[in-house]
């Protein structure tokens, strides 16, 4: 037996090198990366040539120097500052836009998604059909809708306003803003007081049920004082917080607010918060045209939920009300949070649609020093630099979220 | 026990070891198969029965010894491997026919791509495998249309099909409801009595007591006992052996 | 059964029945839908008040009519139009000998393809009817006459063809392998006839309108595809240099917006390329494209190809399948047919995607609507011309979205 396996062995202890699995494996991840490096070598001495033609050697100086262009809107620059700090208003107007672009489509998302599945018939067709006509149509085409619609608005002395507080006109929307008056801190006192007095409303109510029901209550189900406190969290700690603040809006000797509504000084609007045409156009375009598809992530996501989950907690008693909130809501939102931020990431990216329409984001600004410097290869590395970073560390967050997520679901 | 058994050793296994991460599943297997030869392997679960059967076709691979089957090694030639794949039919648990094909064509995909055969013989000797396993009527169905117990017919038609030498069975009744159990334990018969050579992973202590010519008893990677069905299960050496033996016919 | 059937006078208690009964079921069934209903009716009123006053009162089409072939070949020019329509012509007879090949799902596809182009046979759009060219068509302007005329008839060819072919096609399964072939030679065939040879031959800066966005889109849907199978399956191999470059490839591409890469295609490449080498606008843009959608459609196939069970993979090995052929008989149909919404999804975005040429200075439909606009003959017509171009648009791609539900339910029988 020993010597047959022996005989046997020894025509294949040396394998030919073509059909050794280990030696193939190594041996293609070689040629694949062989043939990476030289397509990226040949890249790399065409750039050299290239760059070489147009006289532009790769430099990073250049950031340092005087930007010299304008910057339509955003945070505090100059021309004279560097094309580093010009760079870094785009930026901070790309999050910007997404930030805001972010709050309006995931409320217009979630009240479509839900009206999608409402038992109205009307509703829920009319949610259907916005879904259906704002996804099916290009974002750009909508934005560039949208901007000419704001382009077409009346001149500032022909303005269309609202109930005296919202005004449109060629040079944006106005909306009111609420701005503080030297009240404001006494009033924060006053909301302190109303925290503290709702935390001892609560404990003295929890102490009185908890030891009001000690006597009546059997020793071994006795509840803990902690959930008497929730009990009373829950009916207490609101109403009075509630009181005391509004009571505060009387004791004050003015009102800690006042409405600062836009208003017309000269030849403009002074006052308020002012969203630019380009702004206003980018941010109805990502907000319409996001809101379509976070209201199928929403739809989904609670259809998802198995109908026997909903049948099982209907067995049990539950009320209608009480089964979506007990039951299919809190097991949906793990299912919608995942493509619901790749919505918010998409979001993000497709801000930069806003260069079409002069709404200088990252990579109008860009655009424009490129143009300015010809230094376009470290400029573009920065542009999707910086996109990567937010992506990257959106998506670092969602791996996170979902491991919790999963794990969750494992134990229970 | 079987008359057809011959004394040409098909498979060899010297010394094979095998590890997932740092978990020595195989700690040195030393047998040999005949020609012809029934083994049952048993034992309880995470003894690395399976994973000794599934070394056979290199479904998984051996980090030490050696194994030779049919008189090629199994060694990280992709040419014997393929060669070996070819020789060695296997049958699962879990069946895994291929759900997007009809049951014909789950049979004759092997032999058209890799035995290269023309599509009306192989559809001829397919059409022929299924009225040998008695469901000759299910051919154009699809997997899921038709009971566990057909497609575990199926699924050995499947492995038939390429004409192999070895047939391996991994626990092939494990997930069949109780009452097609036997219908498939009926076509594993009729194929031991046509004189295959046969490994089968299993708990079916009546088809092993019937069929096979040895049983051996796998626990913790090591086999801890082997012998004909008879003396296993009435003359058990080893202490190990016999409480296996009495939980798994208690139930 | 059989008991039920004979009594057959017991039918359900009739409940379920009659107009006033369905709307009190759903829209006046609680106090707050009967509110929400109202609220909407409404809502309804006003905006189809207002949205109807305007198309059919305030609106002016006529910018329409008197674009519309710029709209949709551009600036290809109209003496070589012959090249679309020989295209066209033979989209159709591929259709209709697919049609009568395959029958079923591919059949009613493709009718409805053929009556989209009825249709489009049937609407006199391209009469040109404003005030001041009304005349210049009824006193025999005879060059539009005839253009009209001339599309008509190879539209209308185009319909005979399908039928034809369809009934030529029908039941010949020996057709099956050259029909196939005939499609993926379509797109290389498709260009060279576009573009033709010698001094006839128009080059890409003349193509636009409709035509170039259905070049853009079908190019990269054809290209991107089998660019993210090998993307996704790469992504899942088991040689660390592979995987990781492909990885990376698709997680960089996913991190960063179209337009960049865009933009990128038109300022960079021409510096990463040899000095004497300039590619042509159009190919850089769809390369753009195509790298870009690859990516996402990677992570589409990569999600099928991690919902096949590992056993089929086992199951194909036991067989004796190699690896590529593995991919190709066992692990990828099933992979593809699990996330088939996913992938005409990203299909549909690719399409809407190709608007995005436009920053780059190609006129694709979305960028001829904008020179229409800057023309000052159409100045403020931007509502007539946006609402007419995305309305092409929404077509293309709801039609997309709802073929791929009809392929998914298809697909579902005798499946599982």
């Amino acid at each position: 037996m020993h010597h047959a396996s022996n005989t046997m062995a020894q025509n294949s202890t040396n394998i030919p090198f073509y059909r050794d699995i280990r030696f193939l494996k190594v041996f293609f991840q070689i040629l694949f990366l062989i043939g990476l490096i030289l397509l990226a070598g040949f890249l790399y001495s065409n750039m050299l040539h290239g760059l070489r033609r147009q006289n532009l050697p790769l430099d990073l100086s250049f950031l340092s120097s005087e930007a010299g262009f304008g910057i339509s809107e955003g945070i505090d620059y100059d021309p004279a500052d560097s094309y580093l700090k010009a760079f870094w208003v785009g930026v901070v107007n790309t999050v910007k836009i997404s930030i805001i672009g972010i709050i309006f489509a995931t409320v217009f998302g979630f009240i479509f998604g839900i009206a999608r599945l409402s038992s109205n018939w009307l509703i829920r067709n009319i949610a259907a059909v916005y879904v259906e006509i704002f996804r099916n149509i290009p974002l750009l085409l909508q934005i560039f809708f949208w901007a000419a619609l704001t382009r077409a608005l009346p001149m500032v002395t022909n303005s269309i306003t609202i109930s005296d507080s919202i005004v449109l006109n060629v040079r944006g929307i106005y909306l009111p803003t609420l701005e503080r008056t030297p009240e404001f801190n006494t009033w924060l006192s006053y909301l302190f007081a109303g925290i503290i007095l709702a935390i001892i409303v609560v404990f003295v109510l929890a102490a009185f049920r908890h030891f009001g029901r000690l006597s009546e209550v059997h020793h071994t189900d006795r509840p803990s004082f902690i959930s008497d406190i929730i009990f009373g969290t829950k009916w207490a700690a609101a109403p009075t917080f509630l009181i005391v603040a509004i009571a505060g809006l009387f004791l004050t000797s003015e009102p800690p607010f006042v409405v600062n509504r836009p208003e017309l000084q000269g030849f403009n609007y002074v006052g308020g918060m002012n969203f630019t045409p380009e702004f206003s156009a980018l941010l109805i375009g990502l907000t319409v045209y996001t809101s379509a598809f976070i209201a199928e992530v929403v739809r989904s996501g609670i259809q998802a939920v198995v109908k026997g989950q909903r049948e099982a907690a209907r067995a049990v008693g539950l009320k209608e009300s009480q089964v979506l909130r007990l039951i299919v809501i809190p097991q949906s939102i793990p299912i919608i949070v995942p493509p619901l931020t790749s919505q918010y990431l998409n979001l993000a990216k497709n801000s930069s649609l806003g260069t079409a329409i002069g709404y200088p984001e990252l990579l109008h600004i860009g655009h424009t020093m490129m143009n300015q410097t010809g230094q376009s290869i470290p400029i573009f590395g920065m542009i999707m630099a910086s996109y990567l970073i937010m992506s990257l560390t959106t998506s670092a967050f969602m791996n996170w979220y979902n491991y919790r997520i999963t794990r969750i679901g494992r134990s229970s | 026990m079987t008359e057809n058994t011959t004394n040409d050793p098909i498979i060899i296994c010297e010394d094979v070891h095998k590890w997932f991460d740092d978990f020595h599943v195989l700690k040195g297997i030393t047998t040999t198969f005949k020609k012809g030869e029934k083994a049952v392997i048993c034992g309880p679960s995470g003894s690395g029965k399976s994973t000794f059967i599934r070394t056979i076709n290199r479904l998984e691979e051996h980090q030490r010894g050696t194994i030779i089957v049919d008189g090629i090694e199994l060694s990280n030639d992709l040419r014997n491997i393929n060669l070996i794949r070819q020789e060695v039919g296997m049958v699962f648990q879990q069946f895994n026919l291929f759900p997007h094909l009809t049951n014909i064509k789950n049979i004759t995909l092997g032999p058209i791509q890799v035995r290269k055969m023309s599509k009306s013989a192989a559809e001829e000797a397919a059409l022929a495998l299924l009225d040998r396993m008695g469901i000759e009527d299910q051919a154009y169905k699809y997997p899921a249309e038709i009971s566990g117990g057909q497609q575990q017919r199926v699924a050995i038609a499947r492995a038939l099909a390429m004409e192999p030498k070895i047939m391996l069975f991994d626990e092939p009744t494990s997930a069949l409801d109780p009452e097609m159990i036997s219908e498939v334990l009926d076509v594993m018969r009729e194929l031991a009595h046509s004189g295959m050579t046969m490994l089968v992973v299993t708990h079916e202590m009546g088809f092993a007591r019937e069929v096979a010519d040895r049983v051996m008893f796998f626990d913790e990677g090591v086999v801890v006992e082997e012998a004909a069905p008879a003396d296993f299960f009435d003359n058990p050496q080893h202490e190990r052996t016999k409480l296996f033996i009495s939980q798994t016919l208690q139930h | 059964m059989e008991n039920i059937a004979i009594t057959q006078e017991v039918k359900p208690p009739n409940t379920s029945k009659g107009p006033v009964k369905w709307l009190q079921d759903n829209l006046f069934n609680t106090w707050y839908n009967t509110i929400l209903t109202c609220l909407a009716l409404v809502f309804l009123f006003f905006v189809f008040k207002g949205g109807l006053t305007w198309i059919f009162t305030q609106a002016e089409w006529e910018v329409i009519p008197a674009n519309l072939q710029i709209l949709m070949i551009g600036p290809y020019p109209i003496e070589q139009a012959w090249r679309i329509w020989i295209v066209l012509c033979t989209l159709f007879v591929l259709l209709g000998l697919s049609a009568g090949v395959w029958k079923g799902l591919v059949l009613r596809i493709s009718a409805a393809i053929a009556i989209f182009g009825l249709i489009l046979l049937l609407i006199p759009l391209d009469v040109v009817k404003n005030s001041e060219a009304e005349y210049a068509v009824l006193e025999f302007n005879f060059n539009i006459i005839y253009l009209i005329f001339l599309k008509r008839t190879w539209l209308l060819g185009g319909l005979v063809l399908f039928i034809v072919t369809f009934f030529l096609g029908r039941d010949k399964n020996v057709l099956k392998r050259w029909v196939i072939g005939g499609w993926v030679l379509s797109l290389p065939y498709t260009m060279m006839v576009l573009h033709g040879f010698g001094e006839n031959s128009v080059s890409t800066t003349h193509w636009g309108g409709l035509f170039l966005t259905l070049v853009l889109a079908a190019a990269g849907i054809t290209m991107c595809f089998p660019l993210g199978v090998l993307l996704a399956l790469g992504r899942r191999s088991q040689l660390p240099a592979i995987k990781w470059v492909s990885t990376i490839y698709i997680e960089t591409i996913r991190g960063v917006p179209l337009i960049t890469l865009l933009i990128m295609g038109s300022v960079l490449f021409p510096i990463f390329m040899p000095g004497d080498l300039q590619l042509d606008k159009v190919l850089r843009a769809e390369l753009a494209l195509i790298l870009f959608s690859a990516a996402y459609m990677a992570e589409n196939v990569r999600g099928g190809l991690q919902a096949v069970p590992q056993g089929q993979v086992e199951a194909a090995q036991a067989v004796g399948l190699t690896y590529p052929k593995t991919m190709l008989f066992i692990v990828l149909p099933q992979a593809l047919r699990a996330v088939i919404p996913a992938i005409v999804g990203q299909f549909i975005s690719l399409f809407k995607d190709t608007s995005l040429v436009t920053i780059i200075g190609l006129l694709d439909l979305l960028g001829i609507a904008r020179s229409v606009l800057a023309n000052p003959t159409w100045q403020g017509r931007y509502i007539e011309v946006y609402l007419f171009v995305a309305a092409i648009y929404f077509v293309f791609c709801y039609a997309m979205s709802y073929v791929s539900q009809k392929i998914e339910a298809d697909l579902g029988v005798g499946k599982h």
